[in-house]
């Protein structure tokens, strides 16, 4: 049934789906956007952490007295007391306070700390090497596996697999907590802000001395921050020192993690390692699929890998899956959660099927669509994807891929998210003075968030985007959900469209009698509220505010609501398509061009989407080629927690890269989220690009030039 | 980072005057890209840093009878922007490229580059240069090794020198001039880099009261000339294998050769081998690959490099190729 | 170029320089702040045939010409020029990410040139033109770089944006008509993670034919 909260229809709309520039663009281009880490209050104080350098150890022994009596040194605490066990390097030990930053890290050194070593396990690939470090899950069984692959005139047995990364977000985690009596501010890089000051007020609740700290005490701010990818959902061991160390001073304090620590302890995606069995028929129906998989997570082993992915009607299936405990930082929610890793082992199978069946992998996976849940959405990307990237010119049979020793190649993928809103309110301001204020207790990750809403509410009330004030990142305005699982624009981009429509309905109720007419035949656009089809019964948008006299308007949207108009949905399905060209005497891979064809709904605004995807594409890239945890199983280090050896690609280390929204196609469904989907192919078609390239697959992501030499030389073709 | 006194002299007389006798009391700083990194790290913890910016002897690049004579403290974009360099020196202006951030050739100096300490990420995690656990083992064989050296690696030191001029450098036959309060001396860039036979000893034939003044490269007098590097990323990475090669012409044949291999030992790697694979014959893919092959006779990698031995192959045929016109 | 104040006392001036003489260095009275030197022997002894002035370790005067104006601070010789803008002098548009020469979020342009301040000692930046974000476009309006990764949208959670931007700068003021391969080539001292390079390289292009006749500068 349709509703006045509807979206506009394509025709009517004004910025919705138009090209717009990020409203906070100038403030962070111009280096006058303050994140957490750029928040200096006065007399503040900086904290450090101590980390544990062993992977696994018990402490027997801290001493922080020399630490307590170093210059300017105003705080110290222990988190692991002597007795605690430490299971991976980067194990928060204690903290200090100081100062400056100079005098707090000479405090951390002060602290004396005797560890007894424990064995520890920090790799997973050669899972014969866990020992008692797994936990192998039950056999799952669908339909009739054995009489599947007999079924097949072909079948595949591979071994497939993809790493552990971290999220490395360039702002590394932490934040700035000051108490002012009772009630904490907190300037923090989150992306949850509306639930982070209540799970400190949780824990400073049950210490005797801040037992009186109620969630209503502590408030969150997030003017920006600067990326989360899924691992900045916590208040965290550091917020909580340090908004006790705050409390305990008396003085604004600043903790944010050294980039040693972010990589070692601030999250990581899980590995996904599997050997792979499928089977097909000759015209490449899929009839079977069997795997046994291991992964880890850090402490916890590593949950099952959703395979086979996308193509989950596969009719006969066999899973076995092994958790690998290890001692290494422990999983947070990486971008599309599992889906990269499914992605990964799933589409390079298929890819391997498709080469032993001498079939064109287009053909392959449009053939098998009816094996997944959006078949013609697929189709219609596939195609257009081909397409832009010249499919039909660009592939050839595997070992083909030219005469020199520079081969080309190309490959795809195709993957799935849900991306459903999350809870959101918005409050919208209308004032006497035309001005608007759109207010959300939401962040803004760097998706565009700050955008979409000031967009969604300008549209709304017929205003340019520059009249409507978009206010975010404090956990005073009306509660919006974390930002995670691409929940976000769906959300705010829902409350804020109810919100909107509301205050205006209030604003018409004001202003028609001066124009003659009653609210409901009234409309707001290019800056005006007229008389629907006489446009020159009018009022200028300040014209008709001031009506308003002394009062100001206030309207709540909320996400959900029933009877409010569909606005947003939930499930995507997007591809992609990469061309390499590997220089098969080095190894080196280089990524020439990849194409991202995706749907995600109505598009508020096309522009900041399509950053979505060039950006995860990019991410996709580093994943695929450089990526790594490494690990020193003698000493139990990570060797690399820095960004000179966990590398990520430069400017000049990505191809071209082409993006196509299915723009209008899928408009009626409302607003899906996107952050996530376009992250989770890349590394699957490049890999398939680089088998296409070079004729035999690497098996394991990253695609180091170790790897691609070795896999030659297995392949005879070195 | 430790706190350290800080001294800015401005000759290298009174620079010298600031240097301890022992490793570790004092550090010399040129551009800082490494240096502030190992001390914060805590790899170092000088009491004082002296500071060559100071001294604008150093900053000089003159031509003279015996070559070039470029300073230290001569950043790697000046030696990159320098017309002398650009016209004889084709195969260090390669090897400057290489570093391919604009902000570590801005800041980075001639010097640094050869005094840098090596990239071995057990070195900069705390477990010394020649690495060790507790126990004593040697932690690289065994260990995380796919960036250690494939040639010169049966000693303890199995790091690779990370200089990126160096091979370069080594190739045209360059010295560097070191001075001491006990006067000036001069060394082959060959034989300034040394492997470390145990922890007293550093990676570079200089005294902690010694100072890197500058580099001396003869002039290159027609020699065919170029580096290639194999890195994996286009932008700030470090080489997997370099070659850099210099080859004196009779004609189309190569009279006699040089050919330099860096970041696969822990000095920049002079191979007699390719040279002489060389020597009298014309460059060509299949001469190239010969001297390729015989640069590499010798490389013992170690459990997870012996890709490097492949990318060291083919940096030596590049560079060859390149030098002869035909890459 | 900005211009440089005509009573900016910090060129060529060494701040620092007069008070610490030899004698107080090896009498071990300590320069500011209390502190005291504090060195092996051996180190005193060889200290005793120089004649340059030692300073610190406890804080010095530093004086930093940053967009013309001359900030005169207290601090010790191991702060960062990044430390420094960051946190004496609250210029925080120069992030710190990987603080190890490598990411180039803390990218300022020191006497013209692009440098990582993570890795630059505050006092090592005396005397030099020390140009920030914050004085690219002082009066509130964007620069022409800036203005460029607006359009282009070459920002995400914008943490390496200003470094970028700084970058960017420094890049089209010595290649004012780049080409795609040259800018490719010559901002590689810059990582992003939310992966805005697309709309990097187009900024860069944008901004130099922008910036065209030096008007920008």
């Amino acid at each position: 049934m349709p509703s006045k909260y509807d979206w506009p229809a394509e025709g009517k709309r004004s910025l919705i789906g138009k090209r717009i520039s990020r409203l906070d663009g100038p403030d962070k281009a111009s280096g006058r956007a303050r994140y957490a880490y750029d928040t200096n209050r006065p007399g503040g104080l900086v904290a450090k952490l101590l980390c544990s350098p062993h992977a696994h150890a018990k402490i027997t022994r801290i001493d922080t007295s020399e630490a307590e009596r170093a210059p300017g040194v105003r705080a110290v605490k222990v988190m692991a007391p002597a007795g605690t066990e430490v299971q991976w390097q980067g194990f928060e030990i204690a903290a200090v306070a100081a100062d400056t930053e100079e005098l707090a890290q000479d405090g951390v050194r002060k602290i004396k700390v005797e560890y007894e070593i424990l064995p520890h396990l920090v790799k997973e690939e050669d899972v014969s090497k866990a020992a008692n470090m797994i936990k192998p899950s039950a056999e799952e069984t669908k339909g009739n596996p054995d009489s599947g692959f007999s079924e097949a005139d072909a079948v595949h047995e591979g071994y497939y697999g993809i790493n552990t990364i971290t999220h490395c977000c360039l702002e590394s985690h932490g934040q700035v907590a000051e108490w002012n009596g009772d009630n904490c501010t907190l300037y923090a890089s989150t992306q949850a802000l509306g639930r982070i000051g209540g799970d400190l007020a949780k824990v400073l609740g049950a210490e005797p001395a801040t037992a009186n700290i109620k969630p209503a005490n502590i408030r969150v701010i997030t003017e920006y921050m600067g990326g989360g990818f899924g691992s900045k959902f916590s208040i965290d061991k550091w917020g909580i020192v340090c908004a006790q160390f705050s409390k305990q001073t008396g003085k604004p304090v600043k903790l944010m993690l050294d980039r040693d620590q972010e990589l070692l302890m601030a999250g990581m995606r899980p590995s996904d390692y599997a050997k792979i069995k499928l089977g097909a028929k000759k015209d490449g129906t899929i009839t079977a699929w069997q795997h046994e998989s291991w992964s880890t997570g850090g402490p916890g082993g590593g949950g099952a890998p959703p395979i086979p992915y996308v193509f989950t009607e596969i009719p006969n299936q066999r899973k076995r899956h092994i958790a690998v405990s290890t001692h290494t930082g422990p999983a947070r929610a990486w971008r599309a959660p599992n889906h990269p890793q499914a992605a990964a082992l799933t589409m390079c199978a298929m890819d391997d099927l498709a080469a032993k069946l001498n079939m064109n992998p287009l053909d392959f996976f449009i053939k098998n669509l009816p094996l997944t849940a959006r078949g013609d959405v697929y189709k219609a990307e596939l195609l257009k994807g081909a397409e832009l990237m010249d499919w039909k010119t660009k592939w050839h049979p595997r070992g083909q891929g030219g005469n020199g020793y520079l081969k080309r190649g190309v490959g795809l993928s195709l993957h799935t998210w849900g991306g459903r809103a999350h809870d959101s309110d918005c409050r919208i301001v209308i004032n006497s003075d035309g001005s608007v204020q759109a207010q959300l207790g939401s962040q803004d990750l760097g998706t565009g968030t700050r955008t979409v809403i000031g967009i969604v509410a300008a549209e709304t009330l017929g205003i340019p985007l520059s009249g409507v004030q978009v206010q975010i990142g404090d956990s005073n305005y009306p509660p919006s959900g974390a930002s995670g699982g691409s929940t976000t624009v769906g959300g705010v981009s829902s409350s804020t469209r109810r919100a909107s429509v509301k205050a205006l309905d209030k604003l018409f109720e004001a202003v028609a009698p001066s124009l003659g007419t009653t609210a409901d035949k009234l409309v707001a656009r290019d800056g005006r509220i007229h008389v629907e089809g006489d446009p020159s019964k009018s009022l200028t948008w300040k014209a008709a505010c001031a009506k308003l006299g002394t009062k100001s308007i206030s309207e709540i949207g909320r996400q959900p609501a029933r009877d409010e108009g569909n606005l947003n949905d939930n499930g995507v399905g997007g591809i992609q398509m990469a061309e390499v060209e590997v220089d098969t005497e080095t190894g080196i891979v280089s990524v020439k061009k990849m194409v991202a064809v995706q749907d995600c709904g109505l598009i508020i605004d096309v522009k900041t989407a399509e950053s979505q995807c060039y950006g995860a594409m990019i991410m996709g890239v580093c994943a695929a080629l450089y990526e790594e945890r490494i690990f020193d199983q003698q000493t139990g280090t990570m060797l690399n927690a820095d960004m000179e050896f966990y590398k990520l690609s430069g400017i000049a280390d990505v191809g071209d890269m082409v993006v196509h929204m299915m723009t209008g196609v899928y408009d009626g469904r409302g607003v899906i989220g996107l952050g996530e989907p376009p992250a989770i192919s890349p590394p699957a078609a490049i890999s398939n690009a680089v088998a296409n390239a070079i004729g035999v697959r690497v098996p394991t992501i990253p695609l180091t030039p170790d790897k691609v030499l070795a896999a030659l030389e297995k392949g005879g073709r070195a | 980072m430790q706190a350290f006194e800080y001294s800015k002299p401005t000759t290298t007389k009174e620079a010298l005057g600031m240097l301890g006798a022992q490793w570790g009391e004092t550090d010399i700083l040129a551009g800082g890209t490494d240096l502030l990194s190992l001390m914060k790290d805590y790899v170092h913890t000088p009491k004082r840093v002296v500071s060559l910016s100071g001294i604008k002897e150093l900053k000089l690049i003159k031509s003279a009878a015996d070559g070039l004579h470029i300073g230290a403290m001569v950043t790697i974009e000046e030696l990159l922007e320098n017309a002398q360099v650009r016209k004889e020196y084709a195969s260090l202006v390669q090897a400057a490229r290489g570093i391919s951030s604009p902000q570590i050739r801005a800041m980075g100096t001639v010097g640094g580059d050869l005094c840098q300490r090596p990239r071995c990420w057990y070195f900069r995690k705390g477990f010394g240069l020649l690495p060790r656990d507790s126990r004593g083992r040697d932690l690289v064989p065994n260990g995380e090794n796919r960036y250690h050296a494939i040639l010169g690696n049966s000693g303890p030191a199995k790091f690779v020198s990370a200089s990126s001029l160096a091979p370069a450098l080594v190739a045209l036959g360059a010295k560097v001039t070191i001075a001491s309060a006990s006067g000036n001396r001069t060394v082959d860039v060959e034989k300034f880099f040394m492997a470390p036979t145990d922890a007293s000893t550093r990676e570079v034939d200089l005294k902690p009261n010694e100072i890197l003044t500058g580099i001396v490269v003869p002039v290159a007098g027609g020699a065919k000339q170029a580096t290639y590097e194999v890195r994996q990323k286009e932008a700030l990475d470090w080489p997997l294998a370099t070659a850099s090669v210099a080859l004196k012409m009779s004609g189309s044949t190569v009279q006699s050769a040089k050919v330099v291999l860096g970041h696969v030992a822990p000095t920049p790697w002079n191979s007699a081998e390719a040279a002489q694979a060389l020597a009298g014959k014309a460059i060509n893919e299949s001469t190239a690959k010969v001297a390729a092959d015989a640069a590499l006779a010798r490389a013992t990698p170690l459990s997870q490099n012996a890709y490097k031995v492949q990318l060291a192959k083919v940096a030596v045929k590049r560079a060859l190729l390149a030098a002869a016109g035909k890459a | 170029m900005s211009k440089i104040d005509s009573d900016s006392h910090g060129k060529n001036k060494q701040p620092g320089k007069k008070g610490f003489s030899r004698r107080s260095f090896l009498g071990g009275l300590g320069i500011g702040g209390g502190a005291v030197a504090t060195l092996p022997t051996g180190l005193l002894v060889e200290s005793q045939a120089a004649a340059a002035p030692a300073m610190g370790p406890g804080p010095i005067p530093v004086a930093l010409r940053i967009n013309g104006k001359v900030h005169n601070l207290n601090i010790e010789p191991r702060v960062t020029l990044l430390d420094a803008l960051r946190n004496h002098l609250d210029m925080t548009g120069a992030k710190k990410v990987c603080d190890r020469a490598t990411c180039g979020a803390c990218t300022v342009i020191v006497a013209g040139r692009p440098v990582y301040s993570c890795s630059m000692l505050a006092v090592e930046a005396q005397g030099k033109d020390i140009q920030t974000i914050e004085g690219l476009a002082p009066s509130g309006k964007l620069h022409p770089v800036s203005a460029a990764f607006v359009e282009n949208d070459a920002q995400q959670c914008g943490f390496c944006t200003p470094g970028f931007v700084m970058a960017v700068k420094a890049f089209v003021d010595r290649h004012p008509n780049p080409t795609m391969d040259q800018v490719k080539k010559g901002l590689g001292g810059n990582l992003c993670r939310c992966g805005t390079y697309i709309g990097v390289r187009q900024a860069a292009l944008d901004a130099a034919r922008q910036m065209k006749g030096g008007k920008n500068a």
